[in-house]
């Protein structure tokens, strides 16, 4: 099991939502994965649907330099509906 | 049969469901005329860029045209969710095979008509999308949930726009009156074809794509946009425009539908410019994609020596 790879599982709660991720485990391929992460993972009917992605293949950004990396969105203020100053009284905008 | 039933149920078809050929390919069209409707509506507004009146008012429009190629993306991406090739719907949008909303086809001609955009075109696109977010087909949902979401800002600024010179000067109030009264009725045409000329129509609501007629949705941006004219202090371009208390709802004099078929056919003002630019950026960019693909290459290649 020590040798066994790391699995992302990911739960469609209902159809109509997208799969969020819920947790991990390990599995030896991805067939035990997908069994095993409905064993632990939707025992009370949490889902309509599962994907195991293996871990080692998700590519993901430093946490370490987030604010680097997420900086180019906080001046543009602008992007937001209540940056803009709408007068009294003026609905459906 | 599962389809239906769910469909009975008002639930959600996602990717890997079973579903009619029929289905598939009425969303596709639809999704993919949606996103091509988004990067082809980067260019009226793009064009004004660099000439927008202050530091302000050009980094909100840069914001607001990088929104709308991102609306495409997220389109195309749930286009492809139902089996098709980006590039094919590209191919399609170059060569005439599907097609845009007609709506992009009219020229910018003052800095009057990005407010006049900003308000009326995308005024008009959330009341098409807001029914869309709940559509069958659970990613073309979802990404409209993304996209309606991020309209509300676009809406908003192109309504300061139109407040801002509705209270200047005698020639920029009339500037703004001259965009308001050269896009309000094709602002309307972006409904489509009255309910009882628009052939696909039924189809598509007893699929659940569609969640109300054309007609039901263009009253109901009529309904929005009077009041909002009127804090505005600029009129619209429709003699007959009154409110009609039996109903509750305001009256509103005929569209000249002869106009929207021929923006559809491609003789509007500006589809040949359009196109023209499109395919000219796509061209233009072919270098980019084939450099990443190459260095993308050339990593893999040293990885595999390593």
């Amino acid at each position: 099991m020590r040798d066994w790879p790391l699995w992302e599982v990911f739960v469609r709660s209902r159809r109509g939502l997208s799969h969020v991720h819920v947790g991990s485990l390990h599995a030896p391929d991805a067939e035990l994965a997908l069994r095993n992460a409905r064993d632990v993972y939707t025992r009370r009917q949490e889902g309509v649907s599962l994907w195991v992605v293996p871990s080692a293949e998700i590519v993901a950004s430093e946490p370490g330099q987030s604010d680097a990396f997420f900086d180019p969105a906080a001046d543009k203020i602008y992007r937001h509906p209540t940056f803009y100053d709408i007068p009294e009284g003026v609905e459906h905008l | 049969m599962f389809f239906e039933e769910l469909l009975a149920d008002d639930g959600r078809v996602e990717p890997r469901d079973e579903m009619p050929d029929a289905y598939r390919r009425l969303l596709v069209r639809q999704i993919a005329q949606h996103a091509h409707s988004e990067i082809i509506g980067m260019q009226p507004e793009g064009n004004w860029i660099s000439r927008a009146p202050s530091l302000r008012r050009k980094a909100i429009l840069m914001a607001k045209v990088q929104d709308e190629a991102g609306h495409g993306l997220y389109l195309y991406a749930a286009a492809e969710t139902l089996g098709v090739d980006r590039e094919d719907l590209l191919d399609q949008l170059h060569t005439g095979r599907q097609k845009y909303s007609s709506i992009f086809n009219y020229p910018t001609l003052t800095w009057a008509d990005v407010g006049a955009i900003g308000w009326l075109v995308d005024g008009a696109a959330i009341v098409n999308q807001v029914p869309l977010c709940r559509c069958s087909y659970g990613p073309y949902g979802r990404a409209m949930v993304r996209v309606c979401k991020e309209e509300s800002f676009h809406q908003r600024q192109g309504f300061e726009i139109l407040h801002t010179l509705s209270h200047g000067t005698p020639a920029q109030q009339a500037m703004a009156q001259d965009a308001v009264d050269r896009y309000w009725w094709p602002a309307l045409m972006m409904f489509g074809p009255p309910d009882a000329d628009s052939p696909h129509s039924a189809q598509s609501m007893a699929w659940g794509i569609k969640r109300f007629s054309n007609d039901e949705l263009r009253q109901r941006f009529i309904d929005m946009t009077v009041p909002q004219s009127e804090a505005l202090g600029l009129s619209l371009p429709d003699p007959d425009l009154r409110w009609n208390e039996e109903r509750g709802h305001y009256d509103s004099g005929a569209i000249d539908f002869t106009e929207l078929t021929e923006v559809v056919s491609g003789r509007g003002p500006c589809n040949a410019q359009r196109m023209a630019h499109r395919v000219k950026a796509h061209e233009d960019g072919a270098w980019v994609r084939e450099a990443a693909s190459a260095y993308a290459a050339k990593q893999a290649a040293r990885e595999g020596a390593a």
